[in-house]
């Protein structure tokens, strides 16, 4: 399964972040396939994944936004009732536990993705590896391998 | 490391040689203030004393207390002891409210002021060959003059960089190869701060050896990090305009505490409710008395620094008493829920906990309620909120038991707060009287 990045971003929880972090990433001509947001009294962390996430980590941190990348399951979902049930069947069944999960949507309902942010990802790979599940693959990586 | 003194016999003087040249100069300073400054004549007279009742060390607890409020209500030549014709600089200390105080100095005092400083490099290793990058403000403020006098009486080449203008003075640190700091400690951290994000390693790119962090309070906590960073030793530094400005104490190379130049000054420790002095090695507010000013001489001035005495001889030699670092303001004293607390004990503890970076912000909201705005660092951040939230809880635990109060605390990223170079403010007061 292709390697999936989702870039977190710490951010006070004020009128403006959002804008001027999306401005950046729109300079960058980065295209957002989904983003999450959770806060927590004051604070938030502000989740993307994109179509080019290496660039776009480094755009951030280069404007000087607190981020971090890390590599999260993007598992694809059927387009039907029970679809997030078989998915969350065999999660369960792995003992894979979600720290945070948000869906992407690509191609106006073409298909759709669970994106599940795990504690250990090579250990949750490695127990879907011969499920019967479809990840997402449409991300472009650089070349280097990640921090 | 060999011993090096600038003065060798009046550093390590004898303490009875040391109370018998206090006595002296004092009852010189005393008669001086009296005849020529009609502020101390007044209050001489209200109290109902002499200049000749001076008989001893003792009896500085006779005389008069000079507080801030005297300075200003003097501005700006009522406190001079001279002739104007004498003074040839004038340094004015501001106050956040009201008038500045005015501070003179005759050609003597600023000889005088220079070789307290001079004691105070030599006594750390600065010399004849180091180059010393002053970082202070030049200006009406006495930082950087007093100690720029005082390193060119050395003989060691001073760049006034003043402070500011990060880039610039990171090219000069490279370029002129500086071995020696003189930085506020916010500045200091914040210098930190910039290397690091531009992948400078002092120890590997530069040649800085020392730092003299003085012009605010900071603790042991915030000189170890610093200390880290650069690879460098950095010694406390400690003076106020109203007494010279810096050189008034200094660390020496053992870093326990700074020693007071008693033949310059007499220190009194007192508590500052009643005025009386507290036993020894108890913490109070530091008291001074110029001994060889002639252009201002100052009688009991009210620092209001606490402070401690630390008991016992230093190794280094030098007899002069020690004083601990600034353990608060008694003006900066916060009092929430009634519980006294400095800003320093929040410092200590924030820059105990490794995920803080270096800005911090205390925000008074109301008599029962204080906010902690601290800044964390931007390596380790890994996109958790459990990890925030567990952090946060950690800090706010942290400080509710160093002071005794659970502040609310809010977790900001790098570059949020307002930016220091030169003097920060730590403390926004919201309350309204």
């Amino acid at each position: 399964m292709e390697q999936v990045k989702q870039i977190s971003i710490f951010s006070e929880n004020k009128p403006g972040k959002l804008q001027k972090i999306t401005k950046v990433l729109a300079e960058a001509g980065v295209n957002i396939l989904a983003i999450n947001i959770a806060s927590s009294n004051g604070f938030g962390v502000i989740r993307f994944i994109v179509d080019k996430c290496d660039m776009a980590y480094e755009r951030l941190k280069q404007k000087g936004f607190t981020v971090s990348l890390n590599e999260v399951l993007a598992i694809e979902l059927v387009d039907k009732p029970g679809g997030l049930f078989e998915v969350s069947s065999i999660l369960s069944k792995k003992k894979i536990n979600i720290e945070n999960a948000y869906v992407l949507i690509l191609g106006s309902r073409k298909k759709a993705f669970l994106i599940v942010d795990v504690q250990d990802i090579d250990k949750a790979k490695k127990l879907l590896k011969h499920e019967n599940l479809h990840f997402f693959t449409g991300q472009k990586h650089a070349k280097r391998t990640m921090a | 490391m060999m011993k090096a003194y600038w003065q060798k016999d009046i550093e390590t003087i004898q303490r009875s040689d040391l109370e018998s040249l206090q006595l002296k100069r004092l009852q010189q300073t005393v008669r001086l203030a009296h005849k020529n400054i009609p502020f101390y004549q007044d209050r001489f007279s209200e109290l109902g004393i002499k200049p000749r009742d001076v008989l001893s060390l003792k009896d500085i607890r006779k005389l008069p207390f000079t507080s801030r409020e005297d300075l200003r209500a003097n501005y700006p030549f009522g406190m001079l002891a001279v002739d104007k014709e004498q003074v040839v600089r004038l340094h004015t200390s501001s106050g956040t409210t009201g008038k500045p105080k005015a501070i003179f100095f005759s050609k003597k005092d600023i000889n005088q002021a220079a070789e307290l400083i001079a004691r105070c490099l030599v006594m750390t290793g600065t010399t004849r060959g180091d180059v010393l990058q002053n970082m202070m403000t030049y200006g009406l403020f006495t930082g950087a003059l007093v100690m720029h006098y005082g390193a060119e009486k050395v003989g060691v080449l001073v760049i006034p960089a003043g402070p500011g203008n990060t880039h610039r003075q990171i090219a000069l640190m490279q370029d002129f190869r500086s071995t020696a700091l003189h930085i506020t400690p916010s500045y200091a951290l914040y210098l930190a701060t910039v290397m690091h994000n531009e992948g400078i390693e002092p120890a590997r790119d530069l040649a800085i050896r020392r730092a003299y962090l003085g012009s605010e309070p900071y603790s042991e906590e915030t000189r170890t990090k610093i200390e880290k960073f650069f690879g460098i030793d950095v010694y406390n530094s400690y003076g106020l305009s109203e007494m010279n400005g810096p050189g008034v104490a200094f660390e020496c190379t053992e870093k326990n505490g700074m020693h007071l130049w008693e033949d310059n000054f007499i220190l009194e420790i007192i508590d500052p409710e009643t005025g009386k002095p507290v036993p020894d090695g108890e913490k109070g507010e530091l008291v001074l008395s110029t001994l060889c000013r002639e252009a201002m001489p100052i009688l009991r001035y009210r620092t209001r620094d606490i402070v401690t005495t630390i008991p016992g001889k230093c190794r280094c030699g030098r007899t002069h008493r020690r004083i601990s670092r600034i353990i608060g303001r008694s003006d900066d004293m916060i009092i929430i829920r009634g519980v006294n607390i400095f800003p320093q004990q929040i410092e200590r503890v924030l820059m105990g906990v490794k995920a803080v970076a270096q800005n911090y912000q205390i925000v008074l909201e109301s008599y029962d309620q204080m906010t902690v705005r601290v800044e964390i660092t931007k390596d380790l951040f890994d996109g958790r909120v459990e990890h925030l939230v567990n952090l946060r809880n950690e800090i706010t635990e942290k400080l509710r038991s160093e002071i005794l109060v659970r502040p609310k605390v809010e977790l900001l990223e790098p570059g949020t707060l307002p930016v220091s170079e030169g003097k920060s403010i730590r403390v926004i007061d919201k309350r309204t009287l």
